[in-house]
């Protein structure tokens, strides 16, 4: 595709976005229509040609998606795919007021197989890891048996500032008296991490806005 | 049945799932490997899901001619436009063959020329928004404000050249206090610990709420009446 084209459509299309910085406007309605169509059609055929027809039609149909499927060549079709399919198909239904209920099965398995994926894999790697990894000792000495200052706080603000945020997210007992304290500075430890991942996401948004201003730089670099 | 066979079904691939985890040999492993392979083709279905709503939805409003409804149209062209190329692989080098996103591609210059800078420019617009949200936080003058605030001005300016070339004068016993090291340090300590704090929270969450819709006790995800 000719580069000057793509620098001005890119160009256009930056431009309209960023018009709504001004007001909403039928230029900044038009870029945002059409991101939605283009972006929902996009995933639609990556997933189609990624997943579905490696994964689903060339298992179902591997003489048929030979051309496209390498694997598939000489392979015998495996009819338990059909199970996928099926409950795919039923997912569609959904479309389709009289037999949207039969969605449900679909919808059955997506639920029950997200909950029984994640169940185990949070228990071992958001919880129990988690939880060994704040087992460290308070007092953190060098090889020849001298206190270690500043380690050792660090340490203890990672021991007492996960104890206080869970504290604060304890909401079986009212948090007064010696709980409430602990679950304010709770708050201080999570508005930190906040204020950190606020920090991460203004520079990203800068970094994205930086790569917007050098596009726009170089289409009028190109007409000047 | 309506109700009863998806219950069935939740239960059957959560306890499969579950136990195909830990019993890493045998027929549970085997169907743990079949239902993750089929859990992702279902996901896949999700999409089309998606696209058939977003068709559906576009077609009505401008059927019924309402409010704003050209703009529906434009989202209908660019969908199905965008669709055809992706499905029949038009335009690409390697024909129905080639890679999905082969450099040439029509669907790659979609993706280049359309997708890419509307994403970029549309996340970027929160810059401005942030900067305000920031500028409110800060006129709320709330302890809790002025930590998260000052946590994040640490991190911008630590995690940047200003930063280090900010405190660059001070002297080797004060170097801790240094825009970059002071960034590493809350990065490293107080950031890991509310992160490790919300984690655990979540996964007890997640646990709870697996458990709830593995036994059929929470049944929301079915929506009301039969």
């Amino acid at each position: 595709m000719d580069v000057t084209l793509m620098l001005w459509i890119d160009a256009a299309l930056t431009l309209m976005i960023l018009s709504f910085l001004y007001r909403d406007n039928p230029f900044y309605k038009f870029a945002e229509h059409l991101f939605v169509g283009v972006s929902a059609a996009y995933l639609m055929a990556v997933g189609f040609w990624d997943h579905l027809v490696p994964n689903l039609l060339g298992k179902l149909f591997p003489s048929l998606m030979s051309g496209v499927v390498p694997g598939a060549v000489g392979r015998s079709p495996d009819y338990y795919y059909l199970i996928p399919a099926i409950f795919g198909l039923l997912l569609l239904t959904r479309l389709i007021d009289r037999w949207a209920w039969l969605s449900r099965w679909a919808l059955a398995f997506i639920v029950g197989g997200a909950a029984g994926f994640n169940l185990p894999r949070f228990l071992d790697s958001d919880f129990i890891i988690q939880v060994q990894s704040t087992m460290i000792p308070l007092v953190v000495l060098d090889a020849s048996g001298n206190l270690l200052w500043g380690a050792s706080f660090s340490h203890v603000v990672l021991v007492l500032g996960v104890i206080c945020g869970l504290v604060y997210f304890f909401f079986s007992v009212e948090h007064k008296g010696v709980l409430g304290h602990v679950s304010r500075a709770g708050i201080w430890v999570l508005m930190v991490t906040f204020g950190a991942a606020f920090g991460y996401t203004v520079m990203a948004r800068i970094s994205l806005l930086t790569g917007r201003m050098e596009a726009l730089g170089a289409w009028l670099g190109s007409i000047f | 049945m309506r109700r009863r066979i998806p219950l069935i079904i939740t239960f059957i691939i959560g306890v499969v799932l579950i136990t195909g985890y830990f019993v890493t040999r045998g027929p549970f492993n085997t169907l743990y490997e079949s239902f993750s392979d089929y859990f992702a083709i279902i996901t896949v279905f999700a999409f089309i899901l998606g696209g058939g709503s977003l068709l559906k939805i576009h077609l009505k409003r401008v059927s019924s001619r309402a409010t704003d409804w050209p703009y529906s149209m434009v989202t209908l062209v660019a969908f199905l436009v965008t669709l055809v190329i992706g499905l029949f692989k038009v335009g690409n080098p390697g024909g129905m063959g080639g890679e999905i996103l082969a450099s040439g591609s029509w669907l790659r210059f979609m993706f280049d020329g359309v997708y890419n800078p509307l994403s970029a420019t549309m996340f970027s617009l929160l810059a401005f928004f942030v900067a305000s949200a920031s500028y409110r936080a800060f006129r709320a003058r709330t302890k809790e404000a002025t930590i998260l605030l000052s946590a994040a001005l640490v991190i911008l300016l630590g995690r940047t050249p200003v930063g280090a070339w900010l405190t660059a004068w001070m002297p080797e016993s004060l170097a801790f206090l240094e825009l970059p090291n002071l960034a590493n340090w809350i990065m490293a300590w107080p950031n890991t610990a509310g992160q490790r704090a919300i984690m655990i929270g979540i996964a007890l969450g997640v646990i709870a709420t697996s458990l709830r819709i593995i036994l059929g006790i929470e049944r929301n995800y079915l929506g009301r009446g039969e």
